[in-house]
């Protein structure tokens, strides 16, 4: 578990306000020492440490009901520990999409408003965070007619609009299809590295976790194994919980994408070439 | 000309259509409208106190209004109840002890009928001050709380881990709400008052695109519906408060019919 683990330090964190650490690219944003949620006498979550820099993606995977929205949460303030504390940069600014959600259809409400809604952007800003999403075409759409992806998208357009120090996904992914999701992903990793902002994203599931995730934390109530993802899914506290069929799926992700399929059923190579076919040698591909 | 019983009602029940207009927007939204309910029902609680201990009947409306107010947000938050019962609960008990105090008063002698449905024609400038000045107090109120609410509206947690505070814009709100019940029972009575805030809210969603729209465009609807159902209660002689929520009604239908024809032709 992490807090015996004397490698995993949360005062490399610290210290690099003052002295940047050689062994953290960037400064802490938020740090979980030691967190539990106690509610009715059970304990949802308990003994939690995790540490998101600046520039890093975490990754909270588990089964249902492992706690990782309830950890989530602790890191965004809305739910108070009861035991252990939280350490927040000051003044960090925070991009949030809740997992999947509906908005009241009696609310009338349209893109444009709802990236408005906490905080007032120009036009320009929310054309180009629109554009970075792919839904310009939404921006004077009713919310309640977007699909679950174009939902999330525009999501992720809101909370990049507030230009978040630390992002935080609960599930990005639900309702959206497979093609979707990778495209979410590599969205998340364009987010990262262009913003430099810290990510903390939650997944069912490690399959399609992309390979930009920095840490993996494997949550069950407890923090069963933390790691880069190839550590973790090679761990064995991993494999109890998911199986053996979860480490092949991991493998798959690592993959690369070097050719697309077109419309005329002809396929495009990372070089430009266009060839009837997939070449052998060519790297996974997901139709 | 304010000395004419008639325009005394007319400008009390605009007052209280305008405030209602924005309030009923969020009761519509965050489906409140039987936490409303429970509020007005609790009034006639706060009326029969009011006499008891011979203070102003506003004011003990209101207090007991606040009241009520809290201790529904208290129990929701301690969700041993479901919302549905808890409501169910303190609704008809309120309702009933008020019945049951004001049956005890044997020296008073007054119309419950006036405080269940309204007693608009007996408004005096004095409630009219009071109507217009507690409303600005409301307006003010709910602007200031405008944006904080709506976010909770669309996601509570979203709001609160982007830095605001809907606990204490919920409990706000429900206070600006106690507020307005407390000076619109004269108007539509206890019974009635939810429909004023509801009726128009959703009148005017058919219409509009954005919640600012649909407040104004609430307000608008319920001043038409407070003039139509007093000039047709002069009319025809029929009870005002009614008469107003069936104008209002009356409304509501119309908008559904022309947003059918509307999308029947696109």
């Amino acid at each position: 578990m992490l807090s015996n683990n004397p490698t995993h330090d949360l005062k490399v964190g610290r210290l690099s306000i003052t002295a940047p650490s050689p062994n953290s690219d960037g400064q802490s944003l938020v740090a979980l020492h030691n967190v539990g949620v106690n509610r009715d006498g059970r304990w949802l979550v308990r003994g939690i440490d995790i540490n998101v820099r600046r520039g890093e993606i975490v990754t909270l995977v588990g089964p249902n009901g492992s706690g990782k929205s309830t950890t989530a949460k602790v890191a965004l303030g809305i739910i108070k520990p009861d035991e252990g504390s939280v350490e927040r940069d000051p003044g960090l600014r925070v991009g949030y999409v809740p997992q999947k959600f509906e908005i009241e259809s009696m609310l009338p409400l349209t893109v444009t408003r709802l990236l408005n809604l906490t905080a007032r952007h120009s036009k320009n800003d929310i054309a180009e965070a629109l554009e970075m999403v792919g839904a310009s075409e939404h921006v004077s759409s009713r919310v309640q007619s977007l699909s679950g992806g174009e939902f999330q998208r525009v999501m992720m357009a809101r909370a990049m609009l507030r230009k978040p120090d630390l992002l935080v996904l609960d599930e990005p992914a639900q309702g959206v299809d497979f093609s979707g999701e990778i495209a979410l992903y590599d969205l998340i990793k364009d987010i990262r590295n262009q913003t430099q902002c810290g990510v903390l994203l939650i997944s069912h599931d490690l399959h399609l976790v992309m390979a930009e995730t920095d840490t993996v934390v494997c949550l069950n109530g407890h923090v069963c194994c933390t790691g880069s993802p190839q550590a973790v899914s090679e761990s064995a506290e991993y494999r109890e919980l998911f199986g053996a069929r979860a480490v092949e799926g991991l493998a798959v992700y690592q993959h690369h994408h070097d050719h697309t399929h077109l419309p005329d059923g002809k396929v495009k190579h990372s070089d430009g070439s266009i060839t009837d076919h997939c070449h052998p040698d060519d790297g996974h591909h997901h139709d | 000309m304010i000395d004419d019983f008639f325009v005394r009602a007319l400008l009390a029940g605009i007052g209280i259509a305008i405030i209602a207009g924005p309030l009923g927007c969020f009761v519509v939204w965050r489906r409140m409208a039987y936490s409303g309910d429970t509020m007005a029902h609790s009034a006639l609680l706060g009326v029969a106190l009011g006499y008891f201990f011979g203070i102003n009947i506003e004011l003990g409306v209101l207090i007991v209004g606040v009241g009520i107010a809290l201790l529904l947000l208290f129990l929701e938050r301690d969700g041993r109840l479901p919302r549905d019962a808890l409501l169910g609960v303190l609704s008809h008990s309120t309702l009933a002890i008020g019945l049951v105090i004001m049956a005890l008063m044997t020296s008073l002698n007054f119309d419950l009928m006036h405080l269940l449905t309204g007693d608009i024609l007996s408004v005096t400038k004095f409630d009219l001050m009071v109507i217009y000045s507690a409303g600005a107090l409301i307006l003010v109120g709910i602007i200031w709380l405008w944006r904080s609410l709506l976010a909770a509206t669309v996601n509570e947690e979203m709001a609160i881990a982007e830095g605001m505070k809907p606990e204490i814009a919920q409990a706000g709100f429900l206070i600006l709400m106690a507020l307005l019940i407390a000076i619109a029972i004269k108007i539509v009575g206890i019974l009635l008052i939810t429909s004023l805030l509801i009726i128009p809210a959703a009148t005017a969603r058919r219409l509009i695109t954005s919640p600012e729209q649909m407040a104004i465009a609430a307000s608008l609807i319920g001043v038409v519906a407070v003039c139509g159902g007093l000039f047709s209660s002069y009319e025809f002689d029929t009870p005002t408060g009614p008469s107003i929520v069936v104008a209002a009604l009356g409304l509501f239908i119309l908008s559904h019919l022309i947003s059918m024809n509307v999308k029947n032709r696109n």
